[in-house]
């Protein structure tokens, strides 16, 4: 991956830098491609900088703040189902770059689970990069055929009679589930309750936490 | 989301259609010719089809949220309820039989 092959590098003839070690086809297919855009004007070195830092800044804790700030006001949660765009800007998180965003509530009764069978499909302006596992073949098989089993890997294993529904995020629609919120977390405000919703709580293969980690 | 577009309505029940062809599709294999219902109208967008290879993506093409028993799909399931839910272009899609 281009974000990380430059750290230690030194520069070479034509102001960047490269690494030294033995690069793979698509690396170096990537990287000529940089080049000859460079070279052309298409885009400069400081733009891909920026977007690298763009992407690098969006993190889960955009959905994280989405969830808690829903869990206290339910006048919020009402428009983040409603509109998840709009209360996305509410609260100061650009959804833009998302075609269409839809918010899956978790109830008692119904859990949500998301995958991209066909690539790895992520709403990245809320949770960031996806993690590996999530563009694994193995999470993208078994996620549909077997959602329970992947659940109870990740520690989780919701009742017989609870509905399971798996989306698979195959075009425009980008998911992100709103998981319930922790039994005996009613003590904790806004900001102690972001805390407790992790990246993969909003994916839906867990639980959020039910108590904020020592060392947050 | 223009919730009125398409020839399909939430509660249909269809099947998807079981074709192959080269090029970039967004059907995943494995809700090929199985039947479900549409549980939500998202609206026309452009078509993945034809964006792939730096097309214009016209005329537009009606997207659905389909939802299929987890058992029909699979032969069996451990949650009864359990449902596999996808995003699914209408030109993939026929009224079940």
């Amino acid at each position: 991956m281009s974000e990380g092959h430059d750290a230690g590098q030194t520069p070479q003839d034509h102001g960047h830098e490269h690494p030294k070690h033995e690069l793979s086809h698509y690396a170096k297919r990537i990287y000529a491609i940089r080049d000859l855009l460079i070279e052309k004007g298409v885009i400069t070195d400081k733009d891909i900088q920026c977007q690298i830092e763009y992407q690098e800044a969006r993190s889960p804790a955009n959905g994280a703040n989405l969830v808690a700030r829903a869990w206290v006001d339910p006048a919020f949660k009402a428009r983040l189902i409603d509109d998840p765009k709009a209360a996305c800007a509410e609260m100061g998180i650009d959804a833009t770059s998302i075609n269409e965003f839809v918010v899956l509530e978790n109830t008692e009764k119904v859990r949500h689970m998301v995958v991209c069978t066909l690539c790895s499909c992520y709403p990245r302006p809320i949770l960031g990069r996806p993690p590996d596992w999530y563009k694994s073949f193995n999470y993208r098989q078994r996620a549909v055929n077997d959602p329970r089993g992947v659940m109870r890997e990740f520690g989780l294993v919701p009742p017989d009679d609870v509905e399971v529904r798996i989306h698979d995020s195959t075009a425009d629609i980008r998911y992100l589930v709103l998981p319930l919120r922790p039994k005996g977390t009613e003590g904790l405000n806004e900001t102690a309750l972001a805390k407790l919703v992790t990246r993969d709580s909003m994916i839906g293969v867990m639980d959020p936490l039910s108590a904020v980690p020592p060392r947050s | 989301m223009n919730l009125r577009a398409g020839k399909y309505r939430a509660g249909d029940r269809v099947t998807v259609k079981l074709e192959d062809r080269p090029g970039h599709i967004r059907t995943p294999w494995y809700v090929r010719g199985k039947s479900g219902w549409i549980e939500r109208v998202y609206g026309e967008f452009l078509n993945p089809e034809s964006l792939a290879y730096g097309r214009d993506g016209l005329p537009r093409r009606t997207l659905y949220l389909v939802a299929f028993n987890h058992a029909d799909i699979w032969g069996k399931s451990v949650g009864a309820k359990d449902k596999v839910l996808v995003d699914i272009y209408e030109h993939w899609l026929d009224p079940a039989a």
